[in-house]
C-alpha cells in the first residue's frame, strides 16, 4: 500500500524523474528461491526430527519401543504410555493434580509478576534520564550472564533469613526479579517514539498514566516475548535445594522421577518428554500469532 | 570525566556558565556534578519509585548473591563452619593444581568458541532468510527453528541415536552402509564426546536470540530500503551490511549476551548425555566443575572462586563482542 502511494506522489510532482527511480526488487533469482525453500526445508526436518521422533516413541507400544530397525511413525499408535504415567502419578500419595497446580500457581504468579514490576523498572529506564539509571541498566546486563548455579548458594541464605525455604516464594520472588526480562523490555520501548510520550505529558498525563495507558499498550509484541522466557524458565524449573515437602514439588521434577525409572519405564519416560516440552511449545506457537500480529498492525513506527 | 562534563552539559544547558571552572578546579566540578545529580533525581522522583520494586529484588537475588560468591571465593567454607579467610588459596590451586579444572576451561573455551559463533550467525541467519517469507510459512518456521531450544530436556533423546551398541541408530546406520565394521562409543569415548555434545548444543542454539532478531527485523522500516536503493544500494548483502544490521544493533547486543550465557554455560546437556562425571572428565566444563564442587563436595569457598573465575571470562568476551558489534555497518 505504502509503496503504491509514494509512487504515485513522485508521478505527480515530477512526471520526468520516473524513469530514474526505481522501485527496489528483490534482485533473487526463481532459482535462487527454490534452492533457499529446499535448504530451509531440509534444515528444518534435521531440526524437527528428534521432537517428531521423541513425541512418536510416546505412542509407540512396548514392542514397538525396543523393534529394530526402528520405525520413525508408529504402526499401532496408542496412549498407553499416557495412562500408564497417569496410573504411576496416582500411586503417590501426593495426587498429580496437585504437581500440576503447584507448578502453574508458580509459573502464572512469576510470569504476572514479572511482567508487571520489569516492565516498570524497564519504562523509566528508557524513557528517562535520572542519576543512577544506566549503571544500573548496566549491572542489570552484566547480571544476566551470571550462571543460576553460581548464585544458588547465597540465595539459600537469603530465602532462608527471609523464611521462605519450603514455600513458593523461594522460586517465584527471585524469577520476579529475572534480568533478562528488563533488558528485553526495555530495548523494545526505547524504539517507541519519545514523541508520543511527551504529547501525553503535555496533555496533563502523570508517569503512572503515560505508562498504563500509552507505554503497555503499545508494547504487546514484547509482553509476548517476556511471557514466553518466563513461562519456559518457570515450568522448567525443578526448584531443587528450596522445596522440600512432596506437596510443594513441582510437575517437572515429580515427572522426571518417574522418567528416571530405568528400562521399564521407557514408554512411560518418553511420555514424559512430550508432557514437558508440549506446554511451553504450545503457548508459544499461541503467542507466536499474536506476536506476528501485533508487529504487522502497531503503531510503534514513526 | 570528560564524558561526564560533556553530558551534564547536555543535560543542562543553564550550566554553560560554570563552563570555566570544569576545565579549572575538579573538586568544583564535582561538587556542581552531584549537585545536578542530586537536583535531577529530585525532579525524577516518581522514576525511583517505578524503579523501585524491581531494583529492591534484583538488589537481593542478583547483585547481593554475586558479591557474596565474589567473597566465598576468597575463604574455606564448606556451610557448616563458618567461612575461614584463607586469600588467594582457592584460586592458586586452581590454576597450578586442579588439572581437572584445567580440563574444563579448555572443553568450555572450546564449546564456546564453536558453538557460540556458530549459533549465533545460524540464528541470524535463519532469521534472515524467513524474514521474507509468507507470514504463515514464517511462523511455523519460527516455531520449527525454536522449538528445540524450549523442549525441556528432549535432548536425552540424542542418547537413543547415539546408543554405544549396535542397536544404536547411528551405529546402525553406519555399519549397514559400511562406514564401520564395529559400533562406536559414541558417549563414552572421550574422542566423540565433545562434538556430539557441541552437535546437540548447536541443534539447541536458536534460541532467545534468534526471536530476538526475527522480531528485529520486522521492526525494520521498509522505507529504509527504499531510501537505500535510490542511495545505490545494488544487491542484498549490501543492504544487509548498512542498513538491516545497523538498525538491528541492540537485537544484535541481546543475541550476544544470550549467546555468552549458554555457551559459557554449558553444563545440562554435557552432564545429561555423557554422564557426570564423564569418562577421563572429557566434557568436563567450568560449569559441571562447579557443580561437583558445590552440590556434591561441599566445598562451596572454593565453588565459588570457579564462579568468579567463569563470570570474569564471561565479562571479558562481552566487551570484546561489543566493539566489534561497534564496527557494523561502518
Amino acid at each position: 500500500m505504502m509503496k503504491k502511494n509514494k509512487k504515485a506522489q513522485v508521478v505527480e510532482e515530477k512526471p520526468y524523474v520516473k524513469p530514474l527511480i526505481k522501485r527496489r526488487k528483490p534482485n533473487r533469482s526463481i532459482g535462487g528461491d527454490v534452492a533457499l525453500y529446499i535448504f530451509l526445508i531440509l534444515v528444518a526436518l534435521i531440526m524437527v526430527f528428534p521432537l517428531v521422533y521423541a513425541v512418536s516413541s510416546a505412542l509407540k507400544p512396548l514392542d514397538e519401543l525396543f523393534m529394530f530397525p526402528p520405525r520413525i511413525f508408529a504402526r499401532r499408535p496408542t496412549l498407553n504410555n499416557f495412562s500408564d504415567l497417569f496410573v504411576t502419578m496416582s500411586k503417590s500419595w501426593v495426587t498429580f493434580s496437585r504437581y500440576l497446580f503447584n507448578t502453574v500457581f508458580i509459573t502464572f504468579v512469576g510470569t504476572v509478576g514479572h511482567l508487571f514490576v520489569a516492565s516498570m523498572a524497564a519504562f523509566v529506564l528508557a524513557k528517562y534520564e535520572f542519576p543512577g539509571g544506566q549503571t544500573f541498566f548496566k549491572v542489570a546486563t552484566v547480571a544476566m550472564m551470571f550462571n543460576g548455579y553460581a548464585t544458588q548458594i547465597p540465595n539459600y541464605i537469603i530465602i532462608n533469613k527471609l523464611g521462605w525455604v519450603d514455600t513458593h516464594w523461594a522460586v517465584i520472588i527471585p524469577a520476579i526479579a529475572s534480568p533478562m526480562g528488563l533488558f528485553l523490555m526495555k530495548q523494545f520501548m526505547e524504539g517507541l517514539p519519545t514523541a508520543l510520550i511527551e504529547a501525553a505529558k503535555i496533555d496533563g498525563a502523570k508517569e503512572w498514566t503515560v505508562f498504563s495507558t500509552i507505554v503497555m499498550p503499545n508494547v504487546k509484541p514484547a509482553w509476548m516475548t517476556l511471557i514466553i522466557f518466563q513461562v519456559q524458565a518457570l515450568w522448567n524449573n525443578r526448584a531443587q535445594g528450596f522445596i522440600y515437602s512432596e506437596e510443594k514439588k513441582t510437575l517437572v521434577f515429580a515427572l522426571q522421577q518417574v522418567q528416571a525409572g530405568g528400562i521399564a519405564r521407557t514408554g512411560q519416560g518418553a511420555a514424559v518428554l512430550v508432557v514437558v516440552m508440549i506446554v511451553p511449545i504450545l503457548i508459544f506457537v499461541l503467542s507466536e500469532s499474536q506476536i506476528l500480529e501485533t508487529m504487522a498492525s502497531s503503531g510503534i513506527k514513526e | 570525566m570528560a564524558q561526564q562534563g560533556t553530558k551534564t552539559k547536555q543535560d543542562k544547558p543553564a550550566a554553560t556558565g560554570q563552563r570555566e571552572t570544569y576545565f579549572q578546579k575538579y573538586v568544583m566540578l564535582r561538587k556542581h556534578n552531584v549537585k545536578v545529580a542530586w537536583r535531577k533525581a529530585k525532579m525524577n522522583k516518581s522514576c525511583y519509585l517505578f524503579l523501585a520494586p524491581y531494583a529492591i529484588l534484583f538488589t537481593m537475588f542478583f547483585i547481593f548473591p554475586v558479591i557474596a560468591s565474589i567473597y566465598f571465593g576468597f575463604t574455606y567454607y564448606n556451610v557448616l563452619e563458618s567461612p575461614r579467610f584463607i586469600g588467594l588459596n582457592n584460586y592458586i590451586s586452581l590454576l597450578l593444581e586442579d588439572d581437572i579444572f584445567l580440563i574444563g576451561i579448555k572443553n568450555t573455551l572450546i564449546i564456546a568458541l564453536v558453538t557460540g559463533p556458530l549459533g549465533y550467525i545460524l540464528s541470524f541467519l535463519f532469521a534472515w532468510l524467513i524474514n521474507e517469507l509468507p507470514r504463515w510459512v514464517r511462523s511455523v518456521a519460527v516455531v520449527i527453528f525454536y522449538a528445540p531450544s524450549i523442549a525441556g530436556n528432549c535432548f536425552v533423546i540424542f542418547s537413543v541415536f547415539f546408543r554405544g551398541d549396535a542397536y544404536g541408530y547411528v551405529n546402525a546406520f553406519l555399519m549397514n552402509i559400511g562406514i564401520i565394521d564395529t559400533p562406536i562409543l559414541w558417549l563414552t569415548n572421550p574422542q566423540y564426546m565433545l562434538p556430539i555434545c557441541m552437535l546437540v548444543i548447536l541443534w539447541m542454539s536458536l534460541g532467545a536470540g534468534f526471536l530476538s532478531f526475527v522480531a528485529g527485523l520486522q521492526g525494520v522500516d521498509p522505507a529504509l530500503f527504499e531510501a537505500g536503493c535510490i542511495d545505490g544500494i545494488r544487491n542484498r548483502w549490501q543492504e544487509l551490511w548498512f542498513i538491516t544490521l545497523p538498525s538491528m544493533k541492540p537485537m544484535l547486543m541481546f543475541g550476544a549476551v544470550m549467546t555468552i550465557t549458554t555457551s559459557f554455560g554449558v553444563a545440562d546437556v554435557t552432564m545429561q548425555l555423557c554422564g557426570f562425571p564423564s569418562t577421563d572428565y572429557a566434557v568436563r566444563t567450568i560449569v559441571s566443575h562447579m557443580i561437583d564442587y558445590g552440590s556434591l563436595r561441599y566445598e562451596m569457598g572454593y565453588a565459588c572462586a570457579i564462579a568468579s573465575i567463569l563470570f570474569l571470562m564471561m565479562i571479558l568476551c562481552n566487551k570484546a563482542i561489543q566493539s566489534l558489534l561497534r564496527r557494523v555497518g561502518t
